[in-house]
Formats: structure tokens, C-alpha cells, sequence
């Protein structure tokens, strides 16, 4: 603030005024009178528009929407093949389709865990006690003993402080994000990412910068480009928070991220780490406990673990787990879980149950293991297919070595071969995607899933017959064989 | 904060509301704090009079009074006395002369801070004093009484406990409309034959071969029940909304939005790329001024005309316990072209003479809402959402929604759960079993709420919402409010800020038809006895006139 000094009085003002030269005044006059007359000028406003009652009436009779839904013909194929392969009964190692069982190469289940006897009945013990909905968000009394017990089972088993539960697997990394991440914050994220990481993205209205799937020397140059960013204006990136958005096992690709570059990049430009562990959670580690353990990297380090509970675990459901400090923020920002009514006790039940068969048997990872490298293995030699994923991933993806420029008539070869296979008694899918939706759309594949549960023999023949079908496919012998799954050539 | 289905308003709808609410109008001596659309002024309403007039309204009676000035002033009061204590002993915090208990996060030198402070000092000084009276856990089925499990703090609620010991106590705080959480005669069996014969998960999407005959089944019931063409359903509520939006509307569509819309509305709005415009509450004038001006004006800077315009209400609005007016929305909605989007979850079920929803209940025809959505988490007792509408919408999402590819299809148990309650309300099995819940809901709704308003209490809302908000205002009074009918043997709900607008705190009571006139006697003589303690009887209106009507005896 300034200080007016002692001495200024009126009279000096006075005085002021009456020493100054008459050109100055003058001037201060002239400079009076212009300011006068923008103050009394008329300001620029182009008159704004305004339309009659008539004339509104005329446009809202004039406008026309377009349709609401676009008019998805009756044969679209994604709804064919779904009303086709419309299970009756469980989808565990087999699935009944049309009245003909399939060995199940297609759903996640890795450890076998539907259809299990124990899982059942400890479900069915908590139907009779708790019913089936719990009729109520966490908040307000939708939190049960149940739910207590699988978090503190989850936290334990993962070595964190703590574990939050979702009642969705879809909702549980699409509220974790942006619960940290808000506007003006930077997510680094893989290209690979699912599809439920990548709304997470959008939801949290953080910037988001894409680096190429797995490609640390590009992730590098990212955060140094952004490192000269921080430099010029410091007082914002004191504030900015970065993340990290990685997949343990990419369900589009089946390959594992490699967390030991990542980790060491996070320490050097102080990012934090979202890891999505879906498809790596039950199935990567001695005990299962994704791809930190596979690496032997600390799970201290990485600061949110995210998994689903509907593929290993054979449930419905998610959790993030960490420290107490991040997760407990979770529980009152954490959209999915403060607005949505809680997972019915039975379900959190089943995950319980499964989650301690898998710490009591730890012999069904490695017998995954071996079948997913068999898979593998077995699988490689297929002329026209490249085969995508780590030999421990239990989700490969078959794709064509040469894809058409048309995107659906690869869709249409692969739909021949799912045809084909299910008729002989092996079930498989091709990887849905949304083709506009997605960041970066994955090439069509034909996505084969490992359980621990199938034996040497039927891996053996399934992939046998996966062999044959897409040979006979791509050789283009296919007359007389494109009608369906109910075309009695069945082998088995 | 307290939260849950319905309670929700963004912060950007709260800053406006802020803004245009601060200086309301003074001149008859109230603060007008409440925004139900009927306001003084505005709709030339009168304090706490319901509508009477009209066809549909008839029978359409909403009640809301507003915040007795005085109360206003002493809450904000309140408010800022806790705001300035928690400096206060941030500041002790900061200089160690208080202990500090919160969580610090550690070893992340270098790193910007995790968390915004607001948002931690608001949990570390404010919310934390009353952390007891939410996430209570139960540990029985949530049926007309439930057993919550005791927990104790001797940090001054930093650290819960459980002791061990249960309480055995009404409920009034889950959203149990229609008494089938738990009903092991009726649907126990089945549910658990589907369990045994299909197990709990599936593994799968829809498209990649996660689809059941049962699913299959469960779409045609949900079309079949609601009078419409067709309909998918979605594992979670939550997730219908927020997973089905943007399959409907993108880029250069607009989104008209009730400001008191749930999250899962508003996170499914942001996400379909729409521009959201948001009308006050329930306000028809409001909604037809601004669907008006955007027929008119078009996209704004380019002046193209808007692709679709999508009106996002919901049937039974679960914080306010009132009604959209969807008779006028809808011929709103005829009126300009728009489509609708209806969110049913907290009135399919509990409203209408056949349990269909707000449809039902205001006698419509269900194909004039484009977007029929609804959850199942309440009325039936089970987990997860719908959308029912044309069989072209339906065959759209099917193919194109993100619940469709992208997340694990319905649990077969939770499935057949639906498809059994949903049976039962239809009376296809046990006939009258699903009616007489259905009347006995109602009854008990105007039974609680005729007793509430009689004692003086100021509750929101209409007077067929199964959802009662009863107002308490002070920030201490909800704590106290929650522990002190606990005690009683009540189990309620309690909401304050940012839940609800700072002057609006509340307690809310969710009735059902497992409730019977004993535990409704039981339950208001509770509330009486709270009341009294606390001193929360602030009504200074007469008590609506449909209260005078005789009611039927309970149909038990």
C-alpha cells in the first residue's frame, strides 16, 4: 500500500494546481472531456436476435430429431452369434450350447472356480441368512459382516493396509481415477488399456497423455516432455498430480507390463501408479498376487492395485487396495461406491470361498501355468494366425497375420472359425470391442482363455480342433460348412 | 458424506444454487431455502401448500416448507463454529501441539499432494464427528428389523471398534419397498436351484458367450411387466446409467438434466460427450423455457440445430421424496421432439396400482417414455438394472452399449431372484401376494407420513413416496438424531451437507411393506420421543389436508 506523505495537504494541491503551466492543464482538460465522452458514448452491442413467439413456433415445428437409436438390423452379427451361443446352464468347463457340451475356451474363468461345490454351498448358507439384494449403498446399512470379511481377507492376502470393495468389476478402476485424478492432473496411460480404465480417463477430465503399448523408451520421452513443462511454470506443477494407468496382463493383448521399468521411471519423475489387475490378479505369483509378485516388486510402491473379481475369482464384484491413507479416501469419493447399493452377501461370499481355495491349494496357479504354456505352445504353429500374449497370460489372442482392409470381413473369417469350432465341441469367442468407442481398436482376434482345470487331453484336443478349423477357414474350404453351430459334423 | 442412490448434487449445480440462493427473497420473513420448484414468487405457491387442480393432480400432493428463518441462521452459524475449530486445531495439528491421528501418506517426497485439502479437512474436522452414523454394519438380512453390529470409539470416532454385541432394530433405512429382501418361502427355492445348477458368476459378457437362457428369460419378463417392446438388463444400478448414456447420445446432442439427478445420471451424462444443461427441480416452466431456447437457438457458436435432445428425470427423486410431474413432461417432451429418459430406480416397484412405477401411478402409457430405466437393487430385493423401451432401442443396446461387451452379464442367483419377485408382483405365482405388498406399501407410506406431519415435524416430499425426508437442519442435531433413534431401537437415515444443501440436512425414513402398523406406532412414537430431545418439530404450517382424510384401515 502506498503511503501518502506527511506534508500532502490541500493546500499544497492548491498550489499544485495554480504553479502548473497552462499547456498542462489545458491537456488534463481535454483528457476530461474525452473520457466524459466515452462515458456518455453509446457502447457497441450488436443487437442481439430476437425472435417472436411465431417465429419459435415456426422452428420447433420445423426441427426434427434424428432417431434415437440407429436402426440395428435384426441379423447384426454381434446379436446373431449372441442369441446363437446362448448358454443353457453354468459356463464353467463346459458349456451346454444348443444342447451340445463345449469344452469352454472363451470366459475368464481361469481357476475352474463356477461350478465348484464348496463356493455353492457357502453361497447358499448366506442366501438363507442374508437373502440376495442388501437393498442399500454401503452408507446406509448395505454394509455387512460379509463385506467386512472379504476386504479384510482381500487387504491381508495382498499384503496392504486395506481393501475396498465394488460391486462391479467394470465400475471399480472407472471410479478409482477419478476419485485422485482431477482436472489439470496428467494420467500417462498405456494404449493398451481396457476399456473400463479408458472411461475411468475420460471421467476424471484429467488430461491424458498415450504412450505406446509397453513402450517405455516412449513413456520416457513423455515424461521428459512434460518434466520441461514443469520447469516453466513450477507453482502449477507443484500441484499436479501424475499417474501412471497400466495393466498387469492387457486383456486386448495378453501381454504383461513391465513393471520393473515403470516402477524406476515412477521414482525418477514421481508419478503414482493405477495398476489394473483383472486379469493378473489370481493367476500371476506363487499365491496368485498378480504381477508385483511376479516381479518381486513391493506392493508399498505402487500405490493403487485394481482388480476385478469376475474373472479368477469367478464372482461379481472389484476392489482397490493400498494404504489406509488412499483407500479410506475412496470410501466418500469413490463414485461407484457411494452411489450404488453394495454387493449381494451372497456374491462377496462366493469371492471369500474362492479367494481361500486358491491360498489353501496353490497348486491350481501352477497347474495353470502349465496350461497356459501348453496352450501356448500348442498353438504357435498355425499358418495365416499370429498369436498374441506371454506364455503365462491365460488370454490369447489369435489374430490373422494378414488382416483385410475391411475390418468386418476379418470379423466375418473369425465368426466362421467360432462357428466351426463351437459345432466340434470347443467353445470360443472373438474379442468384442466397441469399434468407435475404443482409444486404440485392437486388431479382431479370437480371444482363447486357459483354465486350470482342463487336462492335458482336452487341451490337446481342443487345440486340435482349433487348429483344423482355422486352417480349413482360412484355406477358404468352407462350402457347406458356414451354417451354424447345429451342423451335425460334430467330432466328439 | 452420507450418501447413496439419489443423493447427489455435482458441485457445479451446488455453486449455482449457491449463487442464486444466497440473496432469496426476504420479504415474508423466511429464508427460502428448499428448492423443490415451489417456491414463493415463482410459481405463485404459498409456503407449504400443496397443489390441488387439474386432472392428474387430482390426486397429487406435494408437500415442502421451507427453512424457518431463525433455523437457517443458527445452522449457518453452526456450520461456521465447526469450520473454525477444525483451523483451529489444524493450525495445534500443524504445530504439534495437538496429536495428530489422521492418515499421512509417507515416503512420497517430491510428489505433488494426493489429496485436495478441502476434501480432507472436511472429512479430518467435520464429518468425522458424526463417521458413526454411517457405514453401520449389519450382519442379518435387511428385512423389517435387522441386527447392527455395536461399534465403539475411545478416540473420538477416529477408530471404530465392534464390540461384539448386536442391537436388534427397526429398519427404516433400506430401500426395501416391497419387503422381498428377505422372503425365503417365496423365491428361496429357486434362487437356490439356479445357484446350484449355475453357479455364482458367469465370467463373460453378453457378447462373449456370458448370455443365459436365464437372462434371456429375465429381458422378456422385465418388456412383459413394464408394458414395453422390449429390454436388456445390467448386473448394477449404477452402471445401467452410466454404462447405457453414452450409447444414446454424443456430440452435438443435448442433455436437459433435473439438478437433483443421481450421480450415476450425471457421471452417465458427462461421459456421452453431450452438452448437459441442467432445469431447477420439478421447475416445468423452467424445463420448457430451456428446451425452447434450444430448439431455437441451436448448438451454441456454430447455430447448428441440436442432433437429439434428451430429458434425464427420474420417477421417485430418493433425497426429496417427490415426484417428477411426468404428465407435463411428457407432453413436453411431444410438444418438442425431445426424448426422455426416465430413471425409475426408486419408484418401479413401490409406485402405481401394479407396482410399474411413476407410469403406472400417473395412469400413462409406456411407450411415451423413450427410455424406461430402473434398478432392481430395491423393490425386488436383488442387485442391478434395466432399460426397457422399443425394440429398436433395445436391439441398439444390445448390440452397441457398453454392458453389453466390456463387463461380466447378470449373476444367475440375483437373476432368479428377479425373475421370482418380479413373478409375484405381477401375480403370476402366489396371486394377491404381490398386490397386498403393493397396498400395504402405500398405506403404510400415508400412514407414516400422516403421523409425522401430525406431530409437527417438517417432512418433504409427496404424499406417495415411500421415501419420507423429515428436515433437522443443525449438523449437530443429525448425529445426535441417528444415535439417539439407534438407541431407541430405530435404524434411520441421516443425510447433511454436501448430500443436501447446508440448510437442508435430514433425516430419512425408506418404508416398506414388511413394516406393519405396530412397528409404524412403534416407529413414530420414537421419532416423538427424538424429536422432543432435540427439538426439531419446526413446522409452523397446518398440516396438509389430505391428512384429514380417513384411512382405510392396513390391509394386513
Amino acid at each position: 500500500m502506498a503511503i501518502i506523505p506527511a506534508t500532502w495537504d490541500m493546500y499544497d494541491l492548491i498550489q499544485g494546481f495554480l504553479q502548473a503551466p497552462a499547456y498542462h492543464l489545458i491537456f488534463e482538460a481535454l483528457l476530461m472531456v474525452l473520457i466524459a465522452k466515452l462515458f456518455f458514448s453509446k457502447s457497441y452491442k450488436p443487437e442481439k436476435i430476437r425472435l417472436s413467439e411465431k417465429e419459435k413456433e415456426v422452428l420447433v415445428k420445423e426441427w426434427k430429431p434424428e432417431p434415437l437409436a440407429p436402426d440395428v438390423p435384426d441379423d447384426h452379427p454381434a446379436l446373431q452369434a449372441m442369441e446363437k451361443y446362448c448358454v443353457d446352464g453354468a459356463v464353467g468347463k463346459t458349456v451346454n450350447i444348443n444342447g451340445k457340451d463345449c469344452i469352454n475356451m472363451a470366459t475368464l474363468d481361469f481357476l475352474g472356480f463356477i461350478g465348484n461345490k464348496e463356493i455353492e454351498e457357502e453361497a447358499i448358507k448366506a442366501l438363507n441368512k442374508y437373502g440376495v439384494g442388501s437393498c442399500g449403498p454401503r452408507g446406509f446399512y448395505g454394509t455387512m459382516d460379509v463385506h467386512l470379511d472379504l476386504e479384510d481377507r482381500l487387504a491381508q492376502f495382498m499384503q496392504t493396509e486395506e481393501a475396498i470393495l465394488y460391486s462391479y468389476g467394470f465400475v471399480t478402476i472407472a471410479s478409482a481415477i477419478p476419485a485422485y485424478s482431477k482436472r489439470g492432473d496428467i494420467l500417462f496411460a498405456d494404449e493398451g488399456i481396457g476399456f473400463a480404465a479408458q472411461k475411468g480417463c475420460v471421467a476424471s477430465r484429467s488430461t491424458v497423455k498415450w504412450f505406446r503399448h509397453n513402450d517405455m523408451e516412449h513413456l520416457e520421452e513423455l515424461l521428459k516432455e512434460q518434466e520441461v513443462e514443469d520447469k516453466k511454470n513450477p507453482k502449477k506443477a507443484k500441484v499436479t498430480r501424475k499417474f501412471f494407468v497400466i495393466e498387469g496382463i492387457y486383456a486386448n493383448y495378453g501381454d504383461i507390463c513391465p513393471l520393473p521399468a515403470i516402477m524406476e521411471l515412477k521414482r525418477k519423475y514421481k508419478v503414482r501408479i493405477f495398476l489394473e489387475e483383472s486379469m493378473s490378479f489370481g493367476v500371476l505369483g506363487a499365491t496368485g498376487r498378480g504381477v508385483t509378485e511376479h516381479f518381486g516388486v513391493s506392493i508399498d510402491d505402487v500405490e493403487m492395485v485394481v482388480a476385478s473379481l469376475e474373472n479368477s475369482m469367478a464372482s461379481i464384484g472389484g476392489f482397490c487396495c493400498g494404504t489406509k491413507f488412499i483407500i479410506d479416501h475412496q470410501r466418500l469419493s469413490g463414485m461407484g461406491y457411494c452411489f450404488s447399493a453394495s454387493q449381494p452377501p451372497m456374491v462377496a461370499v462366493a469371492a471369500s470361498k474362492a479367494m481361500e481355495l486358491m491360498q489353501n491349494n496353490p497348486v491350481m496357479l501352477v497347474k495353470l501355468r502349465e496350461n497356459c504354456e501348453r496352450v501356448h505352445k500348442a498353438i504357435k504353429d498355425i499358418e495365416g494366425v499370429e498369436v498374441r500374449g506371454s506364455p503365462l497370460s491365460p488370454v490369447i489372442h489369435l489374430q490373422l497375420s494378414e488382416p483385410a482392409a475391411d475390418r468386418d470381413l476379418d470379423m466375418k473369417t473369425l465368426l466362421m472359425v467360432q462357428d466351426k469350432a463351437i459345432s466340434q465341441g470347443v467353445a470360443i469367442t472373438p474379442a468384442r470391442y466397441l469399434d468407435n468407442e475404443e482409444h486404440l481398436l485392437p486388431q479382431p482376434s479370437i480371444r482363447l482363455s486357459v483354465s486350470s482345470q482342463l487336462s492335458e487331453e482336452e487341451i490337446d484336443k481342443s487345440m486340435d480342433i482349433i487348429k483344423a478349423v482355422f486352417r480349413s477357414v482360412l484355406s477358404g474350404n468352407t462350402a457347406g460348412h458356414g451354417g451354424g453351430g447345429d451342423s451335425a459334423e460334430a467330432h466328439s | 458424506m452420507a450418501t447413496g442412490r439419489g443423493e447427489t448434487r455435482t458441485s457445479t449445480v451446488e455453486n449455482t444454487k449457491m449463487s442464486n440462493g444466497q440473496p432469496r427473497n426476504y420479504t415474508n420473513g423466511h429464508k427460502n431455502g428448499h428448492t423443490n420448484g415451489y417456491k414463493n414468487g415463482t410459481n405463485g405457491k404459498t409456503n407449504g401448500k400443496s397443489e390441488k387442480g387439474g386432472r392428474w393432480q387430482d390426486d397429487f400432493e406435494e408437500y415442502f416448507e421451507e427453512t424457518p428463518y431463525h433455523i437457517a441462521i443458527l445452522t449457518y452459524l453452526g456450520y461456521a463454529l465447526m469450520v473454525f475449530i477444525g483451523h483451529v486445531r489444524d493450525f495445534l495439528r500443524y504445530y504439534g501441539i495437538e496429536q495428530d491421528k489422521s492418515c499421512t501418506e509417507s515416503n512420497q517426497e517430491g510428489f505433488s499432494p494426493l489429496l485436495v485439502s478441502w476434501e480432507s479437512f472436511y472429512t479430518r474436522n467435520m464429518y468425522r464427528h458424526a463417521r458413526d452414523c454411517w457405514n453401520r454394519p449389519i450382519c442379518s438380512a435387511p428385512g423389517s428389523t435387522f441386527d447392527v453390529m455395536e461399534r465403539v470409539s475411545h478416540d473420538h470416532n477416529w477408530n471404530l471398534e465392534m464390540t461384539g454385541k448386536t442391537l436388534k432394530v427397526m429398519n427404516f433405512g433400506s430401500y426395501n419397498y416391497l419387503g422381498f429382501a428377505e422372503n425365503k418361502e417365496l423365491c428361496g427355492r429357486d434362487v437356490q436351484r439356479v445357484t446350484e445348477k449355475y453357479g455364482v458368476g458367469t465370467c463373460a459378457s453378453r457378447q462373449e458367450l456370458g448370455y443365459l437362457d436365464i437372462h434371456r428369460e429375465l429381458d422378456s419378463l422385465v418388456a412383459d411387466f413394464l408394458g414395453t417392446e422390449a429390454a436388456i438388463t445390467v448386473p448394477m444400478g449404477f452402471a445401467t446409467n452410466s454404462m447405457n448414456m453414452p450409447a444414446l447420445v454424443s456430440k452435438g446432442c443435448l442433455i436437459l438434466s433435473d439438478e437433483l439427478n443421481h450421480a450415476s445420471l450425471i457421471l452417465g451424462s458427462r461421459l456421452t460427450g453431450a452438452l448437459i444443461r441442467v432445469y431447477k427441480h420439478n421447475d416445468m416452466k423452467d424445463l420448457e423455457h430451456k428446451l425452447r431456447d434450444a430448439v431455437c437457438e441451436g448448438q451454441p457458436r456454430t447455430h447448428r440445430p441440436w442432433k437429439k435432445i434428451l430429458i434425464v428425470v427420474e420417477g421417485v427423486y430418493s433425497m426429496e421424496g417427490s415426484l417428477a410431474r411426468l404428465p407435463e413432461i411428457v407432453s413436453l417432451k411431444k410438444k418438442y421432439k425431445a426424448y426422455l429418459y426416465l430413471d425409475e430406480a426408486h419408484s418401479v416397484g413401490a409406485m402405481g396400482p401394479h407396482g410399474r412405477g411413476v407410469v403406472d401411478h400417473f395412469g400413462l402409457d409406456p411407450h411415451d417414455v423413450d427410455i424406461m430405466m430402473g434398478t432392481f437393487t430395491k423393490s425386488f430385493g436383488a442387485c442391478g438394472g434395466y432399460i426397457a423401451g422399443s425394440k429398436r432401442l433395445i436391439r441398439h443396446l444390445r448390440a452397441n452399449s457398453h454392458s453389453a461387451i466390456y463387463s461380466c452379464s447378470m449373476s444367475p442367483p440375483v437373476t432368479q431372484q428377479i425373475i421370482s419377485t418380479m413373478s409375484c408382483i405381477m401375480g403370476r405365482t402366489n396371486p394377491q401376494e404381490g398386490r397386498r405388498r403393493i397396498q400395504q406399501l402405500k398405506w403404510n407410506t400415508r400412514y407414516f407420513r400422516k403421523g409425522l406431519h401430525e406431530r409437527g415435524f417438517i417432512i418433504y416430499g409427496n404424499k406417495d413416496s415411500p421415501v419420507v425426508p423429515l428436515l433437522i437442519y443443525m449438523p449437530s442435531k443429525i448425529a445426535l438424531f441417528s444415535r439417539e433413534c439407534l438407541k431407541r431401537g430405530l435404524g434411520t437415515v441421516v443425510a447433511g451437507f454436501p448430500a443436501t444443501p447446508i440448510i437442508e440436512a435430514r433425516a430419512r425414513f425408506c418404508l416398506s411393506a414388511s413394516h406393519n402398523k405396530e412397528m409404524l406406532d412403534k416407529a413414530l412414537d420414537i421419532v416423538e420421543e427424538v424429536g422432543e430431545l432435540l427439538q426439531i418439530k419446526y413446522s409452523r404450517q397446518p398440516v396438509p389436508r389430505w391428512t384429514s382424510e380417513a384411512l382405510e384401515p392396513s390391509p394386513e
